[in-house]
Order: C-alpha cells, then sequence, then structure tokens
C-alpha cells in the first residue's frame, strides 16, 4: 500500500493498523523491516524550523509503485507499507515509512534498504527549508545517507 | 490539442509559473525542444531532470501531441 498525506501519521500505529487489517500475512510472516524517516532540526550546520514539502501528484505514486514491483521481484515479499508527508511539516514528525514484511529476515531488510534508497534518488519530492533567520531554501540534493565529519 | 509543460520546485520559482500549454508541433520535437519552445531565453539548468507522461526520460525523448512534459531539479524527498 502507498499512501501520500498531508497529514501528520504516528508510523507505529499506521503498522499496527496495516498489519491488523491483511489477512493475508497472519501466520505468514517472520520478519518485519521498517524505516521510519524523520524531520531533524538541522541540516547542512543550520537551524531548520519546519519544511514544506512538495511533490509531483500521480509520478510520485507511479514511481513508488515501480520501486514496489522491483522489489518484489528480486525478494520474496509478502507485503509493504509506503507512506510520504507532504506540505508543511516540523522538527520530529515522520517524513517517510517504508515497512516490509517477508517470510525471512534477509528479504525484509535488503528490500526495505533497497525501496528507500530508489525512494530517495528516483520519487519526485522536493523539500523546501525555513531556516531560523527566516531565509527558506531548497534542498539541493540528497545525500549519500551517512555523517561524515 | 496541445503540450502541457509543467515545472516543480526550484524550477517553478525561477520561472514563476508551474505549466505552460503549447500549441501542437508541426514537426517531430524532443523533450529540449520543447524546453527552448516555452522557455527561449533560458537555456535549462544542467542538473534538471525531465519526464514525459510522468515517466522519466532523456532530453532527446520525443513529444508527441497531448503528452505531459515534466521539468524539475533533482529530486530530496524521504
Amino acid at each position: 500500500m502507498i499512501k501520500i498525506t498531508a497529514n501528520a501519521f504516528n508510523p507505529y500505529t499506521e503498522i499496527q493498523q496495516h498489519q491488523a487489517q491483511q489477512s493475508g500475512l497472519q501466520g505468514k510472516f517472520g520478519a518485519t523491516s521498517l524505516f521510519i524517516g524523520t524531520m531533524r532540526d538541522f541540516n547542512e550546520g543550520q537551524t531548520v524550523q519546519s519544511m514544506t514539502l512538495e511533490h509531483y501528484p500521480k509520478m510520485t505514486e507511479n514511481q513508488l509503485g515501480k520501486i514496489v514491483s522491483e522489489a518484489q521481484q528480486q525478494w520474496a515479499l509478502l507485503d509493504s507499507l509506503i507512506i510520504h508527508r507532504i506540505g508543511k511539516v516540523s522538527p520530529d514528525d515522520s517524513l517517510v515509512l517504508v515497512a516490509v514484511w517477508s517470510s525471512h529476515r534477509g528479504d525484509a531488510f535488503d528490500a526495505s534498504r533497497f525501496i528507500m534508497e530508489a525512494l530517495k534518488s528516483r520519487v519526485p519530492f522536493w523539500k523546501k527549508e525555513q531556516l531560523a533567520n527566516n531565509q527558506q531554501q531548497w534542498v539541493a540534493k540528497n545525500t549519500d545517507g551517512y555523517q561524515h565529519s | 490539442m496541445s503540450i502541457k509543460v509543467v515545472y516543480f520546485a526550484s524550477l517553478k520559482e525561477l520561472l514563476g509559473h508551474s505549466e505552460t500549454l503549447l500549441p501542437t508541433p508541426t514537426s517531430t520535437v524532443s523533450v529540449i525542444d520543447i524546453w527552448q519552445q516555452a522557455n527561449p531565453d533560458l537555456t535549462i539548468p544542467s542538473n534538471t531532470l525531465a519526464a514525459v507522461n510522468m515517466e522519466y526520460v532523456d532530453l532527446s525523448h520525443s513529444v508527441i501531441d497531448n503528452d505531459e512534459v515534466a521539468f524539475f531539479p533533482p529530486v530530496t524527498g524521504g
């Protein structure tokens, strides 16, 4: 399931509700892998007060659907749930959830990483930061996902 | 009939609008031709990504009537 939402969401509640509704999972899944992306109050050495997320409606859902299909071809997945925020977000808000269910852990670990990295590089979302000094700036590009000191 | 051109994020702000409608081309045109028709005074920024009907394409991709052509900067979701 893929959801794009302008409302704040609790990823843990969403996972619980989704899992309870998917009767096909019951007794079958041995592994669940989760990635939750949360808004920080800093980026590139600057204090960030809020962000606005823009997207390209329909292409966003199309690209996410393709990514999930690619993951299903590579790993034995039972189910997946992807939620992404749009609109104005504040520090500590959940931005993205990728949850993957499979019978065995390798499939769940690998597929969740694949989906998340593909989302970062291919799905048309853009972040605009509102900084503490009242300036606004677009995030120019995504990083490799590691802290470099 | 026409070709719809849409822009997002920083590119939309740079251009000052989110959408342009171009008349049906009279000959074969590519995505970069569409940019030049829509923005004759502006060279396409080097990091611009393009999509036709919501699929990523190269700038040399051919465009036909009723296509939706999108231009946008590198994506930064997640």
